[in-house]
């Protein structure tokens, strides 16, 4: 064996990520770097997710999402789900380009699972927020095209037993919020919402129905964000991520939730 | 110049057959178990950290014996092939199956044209859908033999012992207690130590999990699981 060869091992930090292996093995899996000029204002018509939004509370960290994704004026789908589990520990919320979204969603989700069976033990909190980044920026040229991912990442700290929340710009710019944070085309309604209702150490209760809120509002004042269907009894996504794991809040217990805020809602202007 | 040597084509094979096995032999041996719900591997290990059962995807495990660096090395190409098999398609096309013929070609190739053959052998599990199909388990040498086990399998040290000991005592419809029970009373026929919770690897594929099935049971877990079954 060489030099170079047996150095090679220690050269590939790599080794463990699933991108990494896409890239050298199946390139065409990959998002494309879409070919052509920067968008010029006529965006492609792609269905669009919209509002997404994670909350800390006692236990953690919730999150939640409407249910509607928007192509132009028009609603292209009325149950996508857009809040999907990263890995035992963590979830995603994906507001953007619904397409590339979903399978930056699924790409993420693999490479952790991948990294995890690699390496016999999960990346840090912090390693799989920076992991998210790269591969948004990877995003960045069919961004440019109006193809944009804008993921929420939020996840539980087991060393330091809090949930952690982190936002996304399209140059794959990662921010961390210490408190809650919304995104998508309803993300500035959800987020008022949010300031105004949010308070440090929330039971699940509490911040299931100040989530919900956040979303009624977003649905109310944004056309691309769904508020909850009442006749088709479809209700927004509501997850939560703890020390137990990621689990999901049963649609009877969001129900419940949505109609007292409703009740509450009637007679108002 | 100086003339090669001439060694039979026959030769060849034979000592490099004969330099696997030993390798192999001086290794500890690993069982497979077949259980009410699921798969048992458990390996004789007295290592936490460096592991013999491995997570492949969903509904497969691996364990290999032998060379560590070399069963390691065909641990992480399983992993690759599952996950990209899965990426491009979808979770429920990735299959033991697949997996086991790919390690059969590997190490059939490394076998016949290296200088040194692998010194392993690996198993692959897989546990069926609770569909009333049947569970699979690969075993393949270094050769790149492939053989498919029903209801059990050993490989390792002293397999064939372990084997026979399998046969006249295993029954269909084990619980995860006896199954455990039984793969430790298999590991401990050729030695007269007995073996406890420290020594012992122990990994279940749980058809009641969701998704991913593999489950590692760590020590504490197992210490119970072995006193419940005195």
């Amino acid at each position: 064996m060489t030099d170079e060869q047996w150095q090679a091992v220690f050269a590939n930090y790599s080794n463990a990520s699933f991108v990494e292996l896409l890239r050298a093995t199946s390139p065409h899996l990959l998002p494309a770097l879409a070919p052509g000029a920067p968008d010029e204002g006529g965006h492609p018509t792609a269905p669009h997710g919209t509002t997404v939004l994670a909350v800390r509370y006692r236990d953690g960290v919730l999150m939640a999402g409407d249910r509607q994704a928007t192509e132009g004026f028009q609603i292209a789908h009325r149950r996508i789900e857009k809040i999907y589990k990263a890995d035992d520990l963590s979830g995603i919320g994906i507001a953007g380009a619904a397409g590339p979204s979903m399978e930056m969603a699924r790409l993420f989700q693999t490479e952790l699972e991948h990294y995890e069976k690699v390496e016999g033990e999960g990346l840090s909190l912090e390693g799989k927020a920076n992991r998210l980044a790269q591969m948004i920026r990877m995003n960045l040229p069919a961004a440019l095209q109006g193809l944009v991912v804008v993921p929420i990442f939020a996840g539980f700290e087991e060393k330091a037993g809090v949930g952690r929340i982190f936002k996304y710009d399209i140059t794959g710019g990662r921010y961390e919020e210490t408190e809650y944070f919304a995104q998508g085309s309803g993300g500035k309604d959800a987020r008022d919402t949010l300031k105004k209702r949010y308070k440090k150490d929330m039971s699940k209760a509490e911040a299931l129905s100040v989530a919900l809120e956040a979303v009624l509002d977003a649905a109310e004042e944004d056309i691309g964000t769904g508020g909850p269907d009442l006749v088709r009894g479809i209700f927004p996504t509501v997850k939560t991520i703890t020390r137990s794991g990621f689990g999901e809040v049963p649609d009877d217990e969001v129900r419940t939730a949505c109609e007292a805020l409703l009740a509450e809602r009637r007679g108002q202007p | 110049m100086p003339l090669p040597y001439y060694v039979s084509p026959e030769q060849m094979m034979k000592d490099k057959a004969e330099y696997a096995r030993k390798g192999i032999a001086r290794g500890k041996s690993i069982v497979a178990i077949e259980y009410r719900d699921g798969a048992l591997l458990v390996a004789e290990n007295p290592s936490t950290l460096l592991h013999k059962i491995s997570e492949i995807y969903d509904r497969i495990a691996f364990a290999g014996v032998g060379k560590y660096n070399e069963f390691e090395n065909l641990r992480v190409a399983g992993v690759r092939h599952a996950d990209l098999k899965g990426y491009s398609y979808s979770r429920g096309d990735v299959t033991g199956k697949a997996l086991a013929n790919a390690y059969s070609q590997a190490l059939g190739n490394i076998f016949t044209q290296d200088i040194k053959p692998f010194e392993v052998e690996v198993l692959v599990v897989e546990v069926a859908e609770a569909d009333g199909s049947k569970n699979e388990i690969f075993r393949i040498l270094y050769d790149g033999t492939i053989e498919d086990e029903r209801n059990y399998a050993a490989m390792g040290g002293q397999a064939d012992e372990i084997r026979r000991f399998l046969k006249d005592n295993y029954r269909e419809g084990l619980s995860l207690e006896e199954a455990l029970q039984l793969g430790v009373r298999a590991l401990m026929v050729t030695q007269n130590k007995a073996l406890t919770e420290r020594d012992l690897e122990v990994a279940v594929l749980d058809r009641a999990k969701e998704r991913r099935r593999f489950r590692r049971i760590p020590p504490e877990a197992l210490s119970q699981l072995l006193e419940g079954s005195k």
